[in-house]
C-alpha cells in the first residue's frame, strides 16, 4: 500500500489509551461472578481495536498481548470462563503492561521485554489453568500453579473455517512450521466433510487435532497460526502428561523466577515508572490537543460573526463622523462591548475540559491503593462534568493523587479498626466538584480517623516550624501539615509519608492561584477542599489606589476591607503595628511603605486596611482607597523583566497603563522582613512611627 | 549597505574581520553613543511609564507596548550622569536583548536619537582599559566620526548585567 501510515499513528496511540480506558473502567466494574455480557463484550471489543490496530502498525508485543487478553475475554463472554477476581487482576495488569508499551511505541523507545514476558506468562497461566497462577506483589507464596515456560507439549485443535484455502493459507504448511519447532502428532477430523457429490475443493471441510511434543512456548505456537486466528477456531492446551512432579518442579522455578521479576520491576519502579510517568506527563502536554464539543465551536463562530457585523458598523459610522451621531457610536460601542465579553467567555470555555478527566484515575488508584493496603474503601465520585481550565487540571492531577493517597493511607482506618469505633467497615472516600462564586472547588472527603490536632501541633513544635508558645486556631494548626518537612506518619511507607507530600501540593496549588483548606474532626473525618481559579489567564481584580499609583489585588485573596479606627491600630515592641478585627491581632502594614510609595497616606484612619489572605497567614494590608472591580487579562513581567518581590505580574487597564497585580504571598513575606529593617531606618530619622497607633 | 553578518538575526556576535556594521547613534548629556541597528526594534517618543517598586533607580517602570510589558531603563541614570526632565526629544529606544538563551525586549530613554551610521570594524577601536574597578565590558568599542567620539555599546551586557548586579545586591 502506497499510504503513508505514519500519519495515522498518533491517532492510533490516542484512541488506543482511549480503549485502554474503557477496558479498565469495564474491568473495574466487572463483579465476580457477574454475567453481565454487554459490559464483557464492550471490554472485548476494545481489546480487539486495539490488537487490529497494532496489527497495522506493526506493533507485535501490543497485538500479542492483546490476543492473549482477548482470548480470556472471549472465554468470558462466552461463558467458557468464569468471571473471577484474579482474572480481573490479571487483565488490569494487562491493561498497564499495554498502557506502558504504547507510550513506548510513541516515545520510539524500546520496551522492557521482561515485563512482556511476565504479562504474557501471566494471561497464559490463566488460559490453561484457570487460575491467575502468578503470585503477585502481594502474596509470595509460590505454591499456586504457575506458568511453565516450558512445557511437555500441547494439545492443538485447528478448525478452520470453510473459506479458510481463499485467504491464501494452508494447513500443511502450518503444520510443517509446527513440525520445525517440535514433534507433531496429527488426528484428522473428517466430521464436516460432505458428501462426494457435494465436496467443494476449494473449501476447508477438515478439523485437526495435533499434538505438539517438545519444548515449545505458547507465543511460538500463536506466532505460527497468527495468519489464520481469524479465520478459524484454535484451542491450545498444554498436555496432561504425566511429567506432572516435573511440571511442578518447574512451575516452582518459574514462580520463583517471577517474584524476582517482580521485585526487581519494583525496586526498578520509583524510579524507572517515575520517568514513564513523567514522560507519559510530558507527552501530553507536548504533544498537547485538546477535544472541543461542536456545539462550542459552533457558537464561536457565531460570536465572531456579530463581531464582524459590529465593526462593519462602527467602521461605517467612522467615515463620516460628526457629533450629532455620538449616540449611534455610543451604541456601537456598547454592542462591540458585548460581543466581546460574549466572545471572550466563548473562547475560554473551549479550554474548560471536565473535572472527569483527573477523576477517572482514582477508581482504578482506589482499587488498587485499598487492596494494598487491606482496607475496605468505597469511592463515590460527584461533579465530574464541572469544567476547569485544561491547563489547571492538568497541573491539580498531581496533588490530588497524593491528596487521595493520603485520605487512604492515613485518613481511612483498618476495617478491623473501624469496627471498633462502631464505624462501618467500608470506609467512603466522595470525590465532589463544584462551582462557586468565580473558582471551582474540589473537595475530598473520607470518614475515617480524623487529624488529630494536639498531635499536629506538638510535631510542628518539635521540628520547630512554630513557638512553643505561638497560639493557634483550629483552622491554623491543620494547615501545618502543609509546612514542609512536617509528617506524623510513624513509618514512611511508599506511599506517603515522607513529609515531602503535602507542602508540594499546598505549594502547586499556591502557584495556581488557589486555596486550599482543611476541615478535621478526630474519628469521623477530614475534608480537605481546594478552591481554584478557573482559567489561568484571567483573573478578578481589585484596583487600589496607594498616592499617585493604582495596583490589583486579586478578589479571591481579599478577605474583607475595613477602616481602620484610632482604637483598633496599635504598635507592637519591635517595629510592628497590628490591628484588632473583632478577636484577632492582624499585622498591618503601609502598603507605601513596602513599595516606597512618597505621596501616600500615612494615617491609618484616613485610608482603608484591606485583610488579605495568602501564604497561608492573613495580613492586613493599608492603602489609601479602592476603586473599581474589574476582570483583567494577566501579563507577564518576567518574560521581558524578571521576577519582582510582591509582583506576580501585570496588566494593561482600559487607558493602556500597565497596571502591577500583587502577589499577597509574597507581600507577607516582605511585611515580616523589612518591618525591622524599616525601622531601623526611620528611627534614624526621627520620624514617629507610631502615629495613629494606641501608646 | 550592510555588514557581512547579512542575516536579520540580531545575534550578530563579536565583529566580523571584514564588513562594517550600521549603528543608530543617540546622544546622552552631549556625548554620543551607539548600538548596533539590528538590534533596534523601534523608536517611540517618550509616554509615561508605570513605576515598579524595589528596583533600581535607573529602571524607571514598565511600559505597555502593543500588550507586552517592557521594562524600561533610564541610561542617564545607568551611566550615573544627572537626571534632566523629558522634553520634547526625549525617545524610547526599543532594543531586542539577548540574555542567556531568550530574547528579551527592553527599552532604554535616551536624550535624543542622532542619525544611523555606518562603521567599518576597522575604525571601531577597543574600549580602553580603566583596570579592574570600572566595569566596561558593555562598551563594545569606540570610533569617531565628524571629530566626534561615538562609544558602541554591547546591549546585551549592558542590560543584562543589571539582572546580575541587582540580583547579587538583593541577595544580600
Amino acid at each position: 500500500m502506497a499510504i503513508d501510515l505514519a500519519q495515522f499513528r498518533e491517532t492510533f496511540f490516542e484512541e488506543s489509551l482511549e480503549g485502554l480506558d474503557v477496558m479498565e473502567s469495564g474491568l473495574l466494574g466487572l463483579e465476580p461472578g457477574s454475567t453481565d455480557l454487554e459490559l464483557i463484550n464492550r471490554i472485548f471489543r476494545a481489546a480487539h481495536s486495539i490488537k487490529g490496530g497494532a496489527g497495522t502498525f506493526g506493533l507485535t508485543d501490543i497485538s500479542r498481548v492483546t490476543h492473549v487478553m482477548e482470548t480470556v475475554l472471549d472465554e468470558m463472554r462466552s461463558g467458557k470462563r468464569k468471571v473471577e477476581s484474579d482474572a480481573v487482576e490479571v487483565l488490569l495488569k494487562g491493561v498497564d503492561v499495554l498502557r506502558d508499551l504504547i507510550d513506548s511505541a510513541r516515545a520510539g523507545c524500546e520496551a522492557e521485554a521482561d515485563k512482556i514476558a511476565a504479562i504474557q506468562a501471566r494471561l497464559d497461566a490463566l488460559l490453561i489453568t484457570g487460575s491467575s497462577g502468578h503470585s503477585g506483589d502481594q502474596h509470595s507464596t509460590p505454591s499456586s500453579t504457575t506458568v511453565p515456560t516450558a512445557q511437555a507439549g500441547w494439545e492443538i485443535r485447528f478448525e478452520p473455517e470453510t473459506h479458510l484455502f481463499r485467504t491464501g493459507n494452508d494447513p500443511a504448511r502450518l503444520f510443517r512450521l509446527l513440525e520445525e519447532i517440535g514433534e507433531v502428532r496429527t488426528e484428522a477430523d473428517l466430521s464436516r466433510l460432505p458428501a462426494w457429490n457435494e465436496l467443494d475443493p476449494e473449501q476447508a471441510h477438515l478439523k485437526w487435532r495435533l499434538e505438539l511434543v517438545g519444548n515449545v512456548a505458547r507465543p511460538q505456537i500463536d506466532e505460527i497460526f497468527e495468519w489464520v486466528e481469524g479465520d478459524s477456531r484454535i484451542i491450545v492446551q498444554p498436555i496432561q502428561s504425566s511429567v506432572a512432579p516435573a511440571a511442578e518442579a518447574r512451575a516452582v522455578e518459574a514462580a520463583a523466577e517471577p517474584p524476582p521479576a517482580a521485585a526487581t520491576n519494583t525496586s526498578k519502579t520509583p524510579g524507572a515508572e517515575s520517568t514513564r510517568t513523567a514522560d507519559r506527563k510530558a507527552k501530553p502536554s507536548e504533544a498537547s490537543s485538546i477535544r472541543v464539543g461542536i456545539e462550542k465551536v459552533d457558537e464561536l463562530i457565531n460570536m465572531v460573526g456579530e463581531l464582524v457585523i459590529t465593526q462593519s458598523m462602527l467602521g461605517q459610522l467612522g467615515q463620516d463622523f460628526d457629533m450629532s451621531r455620538i449616540d449611534r457610536l455610543r451604541d456601537g460601542l456598547a454592542q462591540l462591548e458585548r460581543n466581546t465579553r460574549e466572545l471572550q467567555e466563548s473562547v475560554m470555555r473551549i479550554r474548560m475540559v471536565p473535572v472527569n478527566f483527573v477523576f477517572s484515575r482514582f477508581p482504578r488508584l482506589v482499587h488498587d491503593l485499598s487492596s494494598k493496603l487491606n482496607k475496605e474503601v468505597e469511592l463515590l465520585i460527584s461533579g465530574e462534568q464541572t469544567e476547569v481550565d485544561k491547563t489547571v487540571l492538568e497541573k491539580i492531577s498531581d496533588p490530588l493523587v497524593h491528596l487521595v493517597r493520603n485520605s487512604l493511607d492515613h485518613g481511612i482506618e483498618t476495617p478491623e479498626a473501624r469496627e471498633a469505633k462502631g464505624k462501618p467497615r467500608n470506609g467512603t472516600v466522595k470525590l465532589d466538584a463544584y462551582h462557586h462564586g468565580g473558582s471551582i472547588v474540589i473537595e475530598i472527603k473520607d470518614d475515617g480517623a480524623g487529624i488529630n490536632r494536639e498531635r499536629v501541633v506538638q510535631k510542628a513544635r518539635e521540628k520547630g516550624l512554630i513557638s512553643p508558645d505561638a497560639v493557634l486556631s483550629d483552622e491554623q494548626a491543620l494547615e501545618l501539615i502543609f509546612a514542609p518537612g512536617f509528617s506524623t506518619a510513624e513509618v514512611v511507607s511508599d506511599v506517603s509519608g515522607r513529609g515531602v507530600g503535602m507542602d508540594v501540593v499546598k505549594k502547586n496549588i499556591d502557584s495556581l492561584g488557589g486555596a486550599v483548606s482543611i476541615e478535621s474532626k478526630v474519628d469521623k473525618g477530614t475534608t480537605i477542599s481546594i478552591r481554584l481559579p478557573l482559567t489561568l489567564a484571567i483573573l478578578d481584580g481589585q484596583t487600589i489606589r496607594c498616592g499617585e499609583e493604582k495596583y490589583i489585588l486579586p478578589l479571591i485573596s481579599i478577605v474583607e476591607t475595613v477602616q481602620a479606627r484610632k482604637e483598633d491600630v496599635f504598635s507592637v515592641a519591635g517595629g510592628g503595628t497590628v490591628f484588632r478585627l473583632r478577636n484577632e491581632y492582624l499585622t498591618v502594614v503601609r502598603l507605601a511603605d513596602l513599595f516606597e510609595i512618597e505621596e501616600a497616606r500615612r494615617n491609618f484612619t484616613e485610608g482603608l486596611v484591606v485583610v488579605v489572605e495568602g501564604g497561608g497567614q492573613r495580613i492586613g494590608l493599608f492603602v489609601d482607597d479602592l476603586q473599581s472591580q474589574q476582570q483583567i487579562v494577566i501579563k507577564s513581567l518576567e518574560s521581558n523583566f524578571r521576577r519582582v518581590d510582591g509582583i506576580s505580574g501585570a496588566t494593561i487597564l482600559g487607558d493602556g497603563t500597565v497596571a502591577l497585580i500583587l502577589d499577597v504571598a509574597g507581600l507577607t513575606k516582605m511585611t515580616g522582613a523589612t518591618s525591622s529593617s524599616r525601622n531601623n531606618g526611620r528611627n534614624e530619622n526621627g520620624e514617629n512611627r507610631t502615629e495613629g497607633a494606641h501608646s | 549597505m550592510s555588514s557581512a553578518t547579512l542575516e536579520k538575526d540580531p545575534k550578530t556576535g563579536p565583529l566580523s574581520a571584514t564588513g562594517t556594521q550600521e549603528y543608530l547613534t543617540f546622544v546622552l548629556d552631549g556625548q554620543e553613543y551607539g548600538v548596533d541597528i539590528l538590534r533596534v526594534q523601534e523608536i517611540r517618543g517618550y509616554e509615561s511609564v508605570t513605576r515598579v517598586p524595589n528596583v533600581p533607580k535607573y529602571i524607571k517602570g514598565v511600559l505597555n507596548l502593543r500588550g507586552t510589558i517592557v521594562p524600561i531603563f533610564d541610561l542617564r541614570c545607568r551611566f550615573e550622569l544627572e537626571e534632566v526632565a523629558y522634553d520634547r526629544t526625549t525617545v524610547i529606544v526599543v532594543l531586542q536583548v539577548n540574555t542567556g538563551d531568550s530574547k528579551r525586549i527592553m527599552g532604554v530613554v535616551v536624550d535624543a536619537v542622532s542619525d544611523v551610521c555606518n562603521l567599518s570594524n576597522g575604525e571601531v577601536q577597543a574600549a580602553p582599559d580603566f583596570g579592574s574597578r570600572v566595569k566596561t565590558d558593555f562598551i563594545r568599542g569606540m570610533a569617531t566620526r565628524n571629530e566626534r567620539l561615538v562609544i558602541l555599546l554591547e546591549i546585551d551586557r549592558l542590560l543584562s548585567n543589571e539582572e546580575r548586579s541587582v540580583l547579587e545586591k538583593l541577595s544580600e
